[in-house]
């Protein structure tokens, strides 16, 4: 494909604790052949607390960005994360109701449009990248490296809502890597959710279903865990310690973005996939599936 | 299982659930579906089905004051397994802002982490991740919350003092001027 345009929705998290997957997100995009135009003057989609506290206050964040598309022209917008992407569809479905839109419209100073559509960076990788093109990319197969797939509650959910995939067993990041001549096992805990909203206030909650993301996935001998997700991520490898304390663990379970697998299968360089930046150290993990 | 005392109807609760969510409560026939799927049940004082059942009899103290409804992560397992369409999370999404304007706070710790992230997000456009955390402890006094952390973030280069710039972030403060809701600084 020839470079693609697509507005592109970072979000709070990619400037800050999930670096690496903005970063790896662009790279293996411009790798491809896509040119990710970031959204102009964008600002916080107001994530879980907004809708905690007001319908309405959290489509307006949301839909103030997708004012901020339209006026670059773009009727699409592609986020790496799913919170940010749930956000941004709830607000543009939210304002296909005259009411709400009214309401919403009110609190802004650019209309929220009502034919700006968001999809995920995971969903515009299958669909409009499409699997043949990133298997041509592919240089570099890890045939030896064992991954499982944990996709989290939100990429897929709720179905009527998001309209991707599979709500239970959704396979999009499975077939993904296993294009990338990654092998990915079969995880019975793909959808569940890590209780990453609660990591601050109630991080016992957290540590409890995160520690059972990670037990499951050692018992089934993965050498790593692949998300699509900051928060997931951020619970999952920044917090592994405290999970490990909590739950009397002592995983050392690297935490991949897919977008670092798909890079790294791809010959990029570690450091435009940020690589470095993840909690626990990938490196042992990469040298046994012969990646240096 | 612990049996509960209902008190008096009150149907404009009930009324009020149904007009803020767009759910209809006379849908759920209690099949217990959505409490089996939710991960956050070991947590809850009340079964989000539970929720649902004290809801269509009205039990406006009872539902308002539990902890459930503040620790719901709106992971919508339950919308997405009831098998009558109901948006089961949208309805613990309006009964947390029903607890929250009629004071019924059961989780501090979790308020103040939403408080704290929006007036970050007020202040700045964009999410400060040190400013929640700074403004959590205030709220809260528990100063060492996620320490281990910083370390680690900081090492990693993922950690900024100064919020993420951004033009214009007073048209992002103006949403919440003009949203005058139920967010206290
Ligand atoms: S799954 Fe739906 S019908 Fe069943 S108890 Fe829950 S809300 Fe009611
Ligand atoms: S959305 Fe809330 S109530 Fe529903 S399953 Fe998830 S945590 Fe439980």
């Amino acid at each position: 494909m020839n470079n693609t345009v697509i507005a592109y929705y970072p979000g709070c998290s990619g400037k800050g604790s999930s670096a690496e997957y903005d970063l790896s997100t662009r790279t293996v995009l411009r790798h491809l052949g896509v040119d990710a135009l970031e959204v102009e003057n964008w600002s916080c989609c107001g994530s879980s607390p907004a809708h905690a506290v007001d319908h309405v206050l959290s489509a307006a964040l949301s839909g103030r960005n997708l004012a901020r598309v339209r006026s670059m022209g773009h009727d699409l917008v592609t986020t790496p994360c799913p919170s940010c992407l749930s956000n941004l569809k709830n607000a543009a479905h939210a304002v296909r109701d005259d009411d709400v839109r009214a309401k919403v419209n009110s609190l802004l100073d650019e209309e929220c449009p009502t034919d700006v559509e968001a999809i995920s960076t995971l969903q515009f990788f299958l669909e409009q990248v499409g699997l043949d093109t990133i298997q041509e990319a592919v240089v570099n197969p890890m045939p030896t490296l064992r991954v499982v797939c944990y996709y989290g509650c939100l990429t897929t959910r709720p179905p009527k809502l998001m309209c991707f995939d599979d709500p239970e067993n959704p396979m999009s990041m499975d077939n993904i890597l296993e294009c990338c001549g990654i092998e990915v096992i079969p995880f019975p805990l793909k959808v569940d959710c890590c209780g990453a909203a609660f990591g601050m206030p109630r991080n016992d909650i957290s540590s409890r279903l995160s520690g059972n993301i990670l037990n499951m996935a050692s018992e089934l001998e993965a050498d790593a865990v692949v998300v699509a997700c900051p928060l997931c991520q951020m619970n999952l490898d920044l917090r592994q310690n405290q999970v490990n304390k909590a739950c009397g663990t002592h995983h050392q379970m690297p935490i991949f973005y897919f977008t670092q697998l798909m890079g790294l299968s791809m010959g990029l360089s570690k450091k435009n996939l940020g690589l470095s930046k993840l909690a626990v150290n990938p490196e042992p993990c990469l040298a046994r599936a012969g990646v240096r | 299982m612990q049996a509960i005392t209902i008190q008096e109807q009150d149907n404009d609760f009930r009324a009020e659930v149904e007009r803020r969510s767009g759910q209809s409560m006379v849908e759920c026939y209690q099949c217990g579906n959505c409490t089996a799927g939710c991960p956050f049940d070991f947590a809850y004082d009340l079964p989000v089905s539970k929720i649902m059942r004290l809801v269509q009899l009205g039990q406006r103290e009872i539902v308002l004051s539990c902890h459930s409804i503040w620790l719901c992560a709106s992971c919508k397992t339950c919308t997405t397994r009831c098998p009558n369409s109901i948006d089961v999370a949208k309805i613990m999404d309006v009964l947390r802002h029903m607890a929250r304007e009629s004071g019924h706070i059961k989780e501090r710790t979790v308020k103040a982490f939403e408080d704290s992230f929006l007036a970050s997000v007020k202040k700045t456009g964009r999410l400060h991740e040190v400013g929640v955390a700074l403004g959590y402890e205030m709220r809260t006094g528990r100063f060492l919350t996620d320490i281990d952390l910083v370390q680690t973030m900081v090492s990693k280069g993922k950690l900024s003092i100064k919020p993420h710039s951004m033009h214009n972030s007073d048209q992002v403060a103006e949403i919440f001027k003009r949203f005058n809701g139920g967010i206290h600084e």
